[in-house]
């Protein structure tokens, strides 16, 4: 134990460290000596070479995803995506229709920037998940109308991990002619994607959830069907014209690494987080009133989020010092809400307030994993044991019956 | 969000953590709701003179609210039922160095005492 650094990380969809192989690559465009130039300065070397580098970033991007580098458009991340193709779809199809389909469970990258489009005119549909956090592609259908122009579906998503079947939602909204667009923020490297094979039309990539740096990503903008966008950026009419700003050699050239690594080694490496990530839940599944939100079979290799029922989630974290966890209650921050993702699939506040997400990746031990489940274990019978709706449970109380004084 | 060292002092060392076996001279106060993510059980011991003489809790919540009500648990023995009825959630908040966000945990706090005086004044009647 005593050779564990403390405290371990568990939150890689929160974020992921640079992989040293990608961080090596960034730093050699950084200063005189290196790739420092403008990719857009057509008139000297130091431009050309930069270009050179980002055209093999955008190639390397591409072929994770197999798509044709022009259809990679750099942002500054997978929320400026999501905003991108979203209002940038809705504002150049608005003649067409004007209407949205996205879900409840979705980033808030989306949902913020659907309440916006609301504000604008456009009309919203939130489609709740199934209890298992999917989409029931038949919500979807009877939720679509003439006016259906853009339909936003995220592939992982970041709280539970479970994968939607964004292959059957893009033969529908192809076949209806609605522009279909797929955060991955949290699929690249954990899912195989062929936009050779998938009908999306557009979709947000980003470097930090891939072990790339932060402040970088991508849209994925399809040329066969076109898609057209209103830029929301305007400027020197960089990435033809859909996103101006001077491009960020370093952090392109970094994400470009981080996904030709992702490609790679992504079956190996999933396999050994699987098996991670069933290490940790057979070590806590024996205890009594845990629960697994979100499907266990089409569900990332790395997640696990997993509710305590009568212990309350932010005492847990507080519990789990060494550990960097997330928790499914928003206590820590300025709202008690607890997450609007569990609650949507159905899940009542007690448990959507205890609930933790692990999130494991590459460079996650089997020794860390084995310390986290003797701490959680631990943590879990402290509080329980100062739970009085434990002793209730225990009581035989059905705690429904109960008329609590909510305050 | 960072702990102050009392809470933090509260929530690793809980005093007076408990039940307390149920009979006339035994106020118990259950205050909160699970969907709130806090709920607080106090019960206090109160001797023939009105002396509370033992008090024990049980808190489903966050590191704060056990430390309100481990905190109240300490105040409250050796009071009067008056004396503790006294105990306000700016004592407890000020003690504890709560943040803004979390002040609701010392008026849960507050809750409960006066709850718990309740259910034992009415068992006196």
């Amino acid at each position: 134990m005593s050779d564990i650094k403390l405290p371990i990380y568990l939150d890689y969809s929160a974020t992921t460290p640079i992989d040293p192989r990608v961080a090596a690559k960034m730093s050699e465009c950084l200063t005189i000596e290196g790739t420092f130039g403008n990719p857009a300065s057509r008139s000297h070397e130091f431009g050309w070479v930069a270009e050179e580098a980002v055209d093999l970033a955008r190639q390397q991007v591409a072929d994770l995803v197999n798509a044709d580098p022009r259809e990679i458009v750099w942002t500054s991340g997978a929320t400026e995506a999501d905003n991108l193709a979203i209002k940038g779809a809705a504002h150049f199809y608005k003649k067409k229709g004007n209407h949205i389909i996205t879900m409840k469970t979705e980033h808030k990258a989306v949902l913020d920037t659907c309440r916006q489009l609301e504000r604008e005119g456009f009309e919203v549909t939130y489609l709740d998940p199934q209890e298992n956090g999917l989409l029931d592609l038949e919500k979807l259908k009877a939720a679509t109308t003439d006016q259906t122009v853009v339909i936003s579906v995220m592939h992982v998503n970041n709280e539970i991990g479970v994968i939607q079947d964004i292959e059957a939602i893009g033969e529908f909204a192809r076949e209806q002619g609605i522009i279909f667009h797929v955060d991955a923020a949290q699929s690249t490297g954990k899912v195989e994607i062929d936009l050779q094979h998938l009908k999306v039309d557009l979709m947000s990539f980003c470097a930090h959830k891939t072990y790339g740096p932060k402040g970088i990503g991508a849209l994925y903008v399809r040329r066969k069907p076109r898609v057209r966008l209103e830029a929301q950026m305007h400027g020197g009419g960089h990435e033809r014209g859909m996103r101006s700003g001077t491009l960020a050699t370093h952090q392109i050239v970094g994400m470009g690494e981080a996904f030709r690594l992702a490609k790679e080694e992504m079956a190996t490496e999933n396999e050994r987080i699987r098996m991670l990530r069933d290490r940790l839940y057979n070590g806590l599944n024996d205890m009594e009133e845990v629960y697994v939100n979100g499907d266990l079979e089409h569900r990332i290799a790395g997640n696990l989020n997993i509710s305590f029922n009568f212990v309350e989630g932010e005492s847990l974290i507080m519990a789990l010092r060494d550990l960097a966890v997330s928790s499914g209650s928003a206590c820590t921050s300025a709202s008690l809400e607890p997450s609007y993702v569990l609650r949507a699939l159905g899940r009542n506040d007690e448990l959507a307030h205890s609930s933790i997400r692990f999130t494991i990746g590459r460079f996650t031990t089997v020794e860390e994993i084995d310390y986290a489940i003797g701490l959680v274990r631990s943590a879990v019978e402290k509080l329980r044991d100062l739970s009085p709706l434990w002793d209730m449970y225990k009581a035989g109380i059905d705690l429904n019956s109960v008329e609590w004084v909510a305050h | 969000m960072a702990y102050s060292e009392k809470v933090l002092d509260h929530y690793e060392n809980p005093r007076n953590v408990g039940v307390l076996e149920d009979d006339d001279s035994v106020g118990t106060g259950m205050v909160g709701a699970p969907a709130c993510g806090d709920v607080m059980k106090l019960q206090i011991k109160v001797s023939n003179e009105g002396i509370i003489e033992d008090a024990k809790f049980k808190t489903y919540g966050c590191g704060s609210a056990i430390a309100s009500s481990s905190l109240v648990t300490e105040w409250v023995k050796g009071k009067s039922l008056d004396e503790a009825a006294e105990i306000k959630n700016t004592h407890i908040a000020e003690e504890l160095a709560l943040p803004p966000v979390k002040i609701h945990c010392s008026v849960l706090a507050e809750d409960a005492i006066a709850a718990a005086i309740d259910n034992y004044r009415s068992k006196k009647q």
